[in-house]
């Protein structure tokens, strides 16, 4: 049996959570939530590669010094990515918003069935 | 039943991805030093940046180019929002008013948010946070102003201008980082005239100014897309 961490087990599973609503769920709005879940997941396990035991913060106050700091590169890259998707989640909520004025539904199956 | 034979096989592939993700984070060792580049920003970048906090520092100065684009996405998201929820006349139409003290609450606490939101990205470079961070706080304010009264706006020209003009002053630092250095986003005032001190608000170069630019930015266009997500179209008679 493989072991890991519990940061990478946790990440792993909201991925997991994240792609399940993708595929199963029907409503549209759910499945956002799913991809937001998986993007948390995508995140957190960025973060989780990143740390290293008993050091702080990438923050070089006193008591902090280039050694006693975690590594500062994802954390840079995870700050990029969650804007990010707060810009594209906001794309994909006003999508839904023009798909509900024209057929009064959020479900994909008969938002597939209505197209024809 | 389909439905259930849909749910199990999307159950068994989602097993099978988790596995795999599991051997393969197996084969990366939590919590230990596997730093290359990471070192070298942690050590030099006190005295190549001024900033205390590397990661505004990697993201403003090492990657400022990145962040730029980064800003410019943010721009076409904003934008993209705009043009997919465009209609002739569009208004608000929210018809219950918030609560008494949704409203108070909001007339009290409004001021204070914005005031932590410009907190956060003028202190980018020695404390956590930065412009992204501030620029969002700001937004939130103005959902609360969306949500605690029925006919509240933005002041869309000012909003419109203040970003159209701080993303031009953006390119603007960069370019001035060209004259004086010799690359685009050059930090050029830590780099030639090492303002102020290390661990002061004075001091980290161009981080403050850049982030005091992206977190107007990153307020207005939060605050633009929310605008935009709140109003719907009506069939005006023109």
């Amino acid at each position: 049996m493989i072991e890991i961490s519990a940061y990478y087990f946790g990440a792993i599973a909201l991925i997991m959570i994240g792609l399940y609503a993708v595929l199963v769920k029907k409503n549209l709005l759910k499945m956002l939530v799913g991809l937001s879940i998986m993007e948390t997941g995508v995140n957190l396990l960025l973060i989780s590669i990143g740390y290293i035991n008993g050091k702080s913060a990438p923050i070089l106050s006193e008591g902090v010094g280039p050694k006693g700091a975690v590594d500062p590169i994802p954390q840079a890259l995870v700050l990029t990515a969650i804007v990010i998707g707060v810009a594209t989640t906001a794309m994909a909520l006003s999508a839904a918003i023009i798909l509900y004025e024209k057929y009064g539904t959020l479900n994909i199956e008969e938002i597939r069935r209505l197209r024809g | 039943m389909v439905s259930i034979l849909k749910r199990s096989l999307a159950i068994i592939t989602i097993l099978i991805i988790g596995y795999w993700l599991a051997v393969a984070m197996s084969h990366i060792p939590f919590g230990q030093d596997k730093m290359l580049v990471g070192q070298y920003y942690l050590n030099h970048v006190k005295d190549q940046t001024g900033a205390v906090n590397a990661v505004t520092a990697i993201v403003v100065n090492y990657r400022g180019f990145d962040t730029l684009g980064e800003v410019t996405v943010l721009f076409i998201a904003s934008t993209g929002v705009g043009a997919l929820l465009w209609k002739r006349k569009r208004e608000r139409t929210a018809r219950v008013p918030g609560s008494v003290v949704l409203t108070t609450g909001t007339r009290f606490l409004f001021p204070f948010i914005v005031l932590f939101g410009a907190y956060i990205f003028i202190h980018g470079h020695l404390t956590p946070g930065g412009g992204f961070p501030g620029g969002a706080t700001i937004a939130t304010g103005f959902l609360l102003l969306y949500m605690a009264f029925t006919v509240y706006e933005i002041p869309h020209k000012g909003f419109e201008v203040t970003e159209g003009l701080v993303g031009m002053s953006y390119v603007a630092v960069g370019l001035i980082g060209l004259l004086i250095g010799s690359y685009f986003l050059y930090d050029w005032i830590w780099q030639t005239w090492h303002v102020g001190t290390v661990g002061k608000l004075f001091s980290g170069g161009f981080i403050p100014i850049i982030y005091i630019l992206i977190g107007l930015k990153v307020g207005t266009e939060l605050s633009g897309i929310i605008d935009n997500m709140l109003k719907e179209g009506v069939s005006g008679n023109d």
